[in-house]
């Protein structure tokens, strides 16, 4: 399992990388979508992990230009909005996180979202 | 209440409500640092106890990286409070300093500039400026200026913010706004434009050539 990690806040996905690293998944990470889009050119990722509100490329239009170049790969984003509620409210995406993000949490979405 | 202090009051809501959503979403972002570097330190000590040794420099970059976000969150609550206390005096008009306010919005307005990737540089001012008037109105309108303003900016992507006092007047002027000429202007200068200026006393000039927009108050 290869995931990567996309969020403009560095010192986040950089310490969420090494935290998935302890439990045995392989994550890399970037801080904008044009990187992303550049990393999954060199390298073959089962998921991504987008925060939804980046600079220049959001995470819901980076979802969307991934999935058209590697139609397998899975999505979960991450947001800042208010509650799980809001998010829930706010839109239809079935595999989301709010931050701050239980660890945990994410482990398991990340399994239930590849099973899926 | 009068129209004028129904546009007002809307508006205002919506700008505060603005201002409050982005800073609550900033505040969630350093949370989540701080969450993640908790995490980490608890993750370190469960793999000591299983029998790796923990690295002192780890521990000490894990440690400046929570107190530089803690930083971080002391001045975004900092220039929060500024701006919450700005409707403490809604009615009567106060003596206040340009400069303060324009410090509150340009920190407000630098998370929405960063998303549209763009620089605001304000130039420092050679006198303090104090001026006779409402803050929040003014903080309002000088919002919308630097909405617009982003949208109008040149291929530098960079806005410029100026004050001085000229003739009795305080001068707030946004320059490099490269696209004035392709802007439409009516959709600025609205009813919320025209509500906020008469309750301010201001005046409203766009140098579309120049490519500026200046805001004049009375001192």
């Amino acid at each position: 399992m290869r995931i990567l990690l996309v969020d403009d806040e560095g010192e986040l996905v950089s310490t969420l990388a090494e935290r998935l690293s302890f439990r045995g998944i392989d994550a890399d990470w970037v801080t904008s979508g044009e990187e992303a889009l550049k990393k999954a050119e060199t390298e073959t990722y089962d998921l991504a992990v987008l925060d939804v509100k980046m600079p220049r490329i959001s995470g819901i239009q980076l979802k969307g230009m991934l999935e058209v170049k590697y139609p397998d790969m899975k999505f979960i984003f991450m947001t800042g909005h208010g509650s799980e509620d809001d998010f829930r409210a706010g839109s239809s995406k079935a595999y989301y996180l709010v931050k701050p993000i239980n660890i945990e949490a994410l482990v398991s979405k990340i399994n239930e979202v590849l099973k899926d | 209440m009068s129209y004028q202090w129904d546009i007002l009051g809307e508006e205002g809501l919506q700008f505060f409500g603005k201002m409050s959503a982005s800073i609550s979403h900033e505040i969630k972002n350093v949370l989540a640092v701080v969450n993640e570097n908790a995490g980490l330190i608890q993750d370190l000590i469960y793999m000591h106890e299983k029998g790796m040794p923990i690295d002192p420099e780890q521990l000490k970059s894990v440690s400046q990286m929570i107190t530089k976000q803690v930083k971080r969150a002391d001045t975004i609550m900092k220039n929060m409070s500024k701006f919450a206390h700005s409707t403490d005096q809604l009615i009567k008009t106060e003596s206040v300093s340009v400069n303060d306010i324009l410090d509150v919005v340009t920190n407000l307005a630098n998370r929405f500039a960063d998303m549209r990737e763009i620089t605001l540089e304000k130039i420092p001012f050679d006198e303090p400026i104090k001026i006779k008037t409402n803050p929040f109105f003014l903080e309002n309108l000088i919002w919308l200026c630097f909405d617009f303003a982003m949208d109008a900016t040149g291929p530098e992507r960079t806005v410029r913010l100026l004050a001085k006092e000229i003739d009795n007047s305080a001068q707030i002027t946004f320059s490099q706004l490269g696209s004035l000429p392709v802007m439409p202007l009516e959709t600025f200068h609205g009813k919320r434009v025209e509500a906020l200026l008469s309750a301010l006393q201001g005046d409203i000039t766009v140098d579309t050539q120049a490519g500026t927009l200046s805001i004049s108050l009375p001192v």
